[in-house]
């Protein structure tokens, strides 16, 4: 199980690219889809770097990004 | 079974908020300073008697966002309708969401008077150094040299003025109990301007008084910039003249 997990809802991205920029883990970058307002749309490209950190969600801009942990990762030392 | 329901969810959108989505561009920080104002009123357990204020400006719809209770205040006029409310009710937490356009340019009498008096309101004041809503317009914080649509060859001080510093002249003022300057351009900054609103709210909540919380912000559609080099510029640029930090914390 990773470590942690983004979800992103494509509805309400508008594909700025933070995220893409805060990751320090390289999990996020732009996707080649658009969602319904024409927006370019980030996604997880590697989502087994992810540690749930959140860095990426507390800097979206449009709250489009929920995080999810793994349940141990605290006890690992990821939390 | 979906990955997720044996993890847990250790970000979601604040309760404080409505599930509507931002009018914002792509990349704006206003949409920023709105979660992190509602993820703080979630912490601090206000939800039920916060008001916010809203401007003319960008965040004219801030009472569609919040899930709490909203007033919509005739251009720079905030803090004023802020003080009725307060005064009216002191059990209310008051919020007046401004940018730099309604705050520091037609509302400045509003907003120094406030401040002078000690109202014991919070004020959140976005500065993002141009007119959003109209169309990119110089400011009252324009950089010096910046180009706007009404500055096309960039702001000249001999004629215009030079950027003003909201955040230095209020807390030159004897009442304020918190002044302070933050930015939002990268994890760190979030991280210590999501601590100052929260302090900010809390000194209100705990009846101290007037508080202050200038954000430097960006405006990639009005600076013609993309979100992240606009986030960069903020680093690079607008610090040096908008410098972060607490000026006064009489808490």
């Amino acid at each position: 199980m990773p470590r942690g997990k983004v979800v992103i809802d494509p509805e309400r991205c508008k594909g700025c690219g933070v995220c893409v920029a805060t990751c320090p883990f390289g999990v996020l970058e732009m996707s080649s889809t658009y969602n319904s307002s024409g927006y370019p749309v980030a996604g997880a490209a590697h989502p087994e770097q992810c540690t749930g950190c959140a860095l990426c969600a507390q800097a979206c801009p449009d709250i489009a990004i929920e995080v999810y942990r793994g349940v141990g990762a605290r006890e690992r030392g990821d939390g | 079974m979906p990955e997720t329901e044996t993890m847990t969810k250790v970000f979601a959108r604040p309760r404080s908020l409505t599930e509507k989505r931002f009018t914002y561009c792509p990349g704006c920080h206003h949409g920023l300073i709105t979660r992190i104002l509602g993820s703080t009123i979630d912490k601090l357990g206000i939800q039920e008697r916060t008001v916010v204020v809203a401007p003319v400006g960008c965040a004219v719809f801030a009472y569609e966002w919040f899930r709490c209770d909203g007033i919509q205040a005739a251009h720079g006029r905030a803090a004023a309708v802020a003080t009725g409310l307060k005064r009216a009710n002191p059990e209310l937490v008051v919020l007046s969401y401004q940018g730099d356009g309604d705050l520091a340019a037609i509302g400045t009498a509003e907003t120094v008077h406030a401040a002078n008096r000690g109202e014991a309101i919070t004020v959140i004041f976005v500065n993002n150094q141009i007119y959003g809503m109209t169309g990119g317009q110089m400011a009252p914080t324009t950089l010096d040299g910046q180009p706007t649509t009404s500055s096309p060859q960039g702001r000249d001080p001999a004629t215009m003025g030079h950027p003003l510093r909201v955040a230095e002249m209020i807390a030159a003022l004897e009442a304020p109990m918190y002044v302070t300057r933050q930015s939002l351009y990268d994890a760190k900054h979030i991280t210590q301007a999501t601590k100052a609103v929260e302090k900010a709210l809390r000194y209100q909540v705990e009846r101290r008084g007037y508080s202050l919380v200038e954000i430097v912000a960006n405006c990639p559609t009005g600076w013609k910039m993309p979100p992240v080099k606009a986030n960069e510029h903020i680093a690079a640029t607008v610090t040096g003249v908008f410098p972060l930090g607490d000026l006064v914390d009489r808490g």
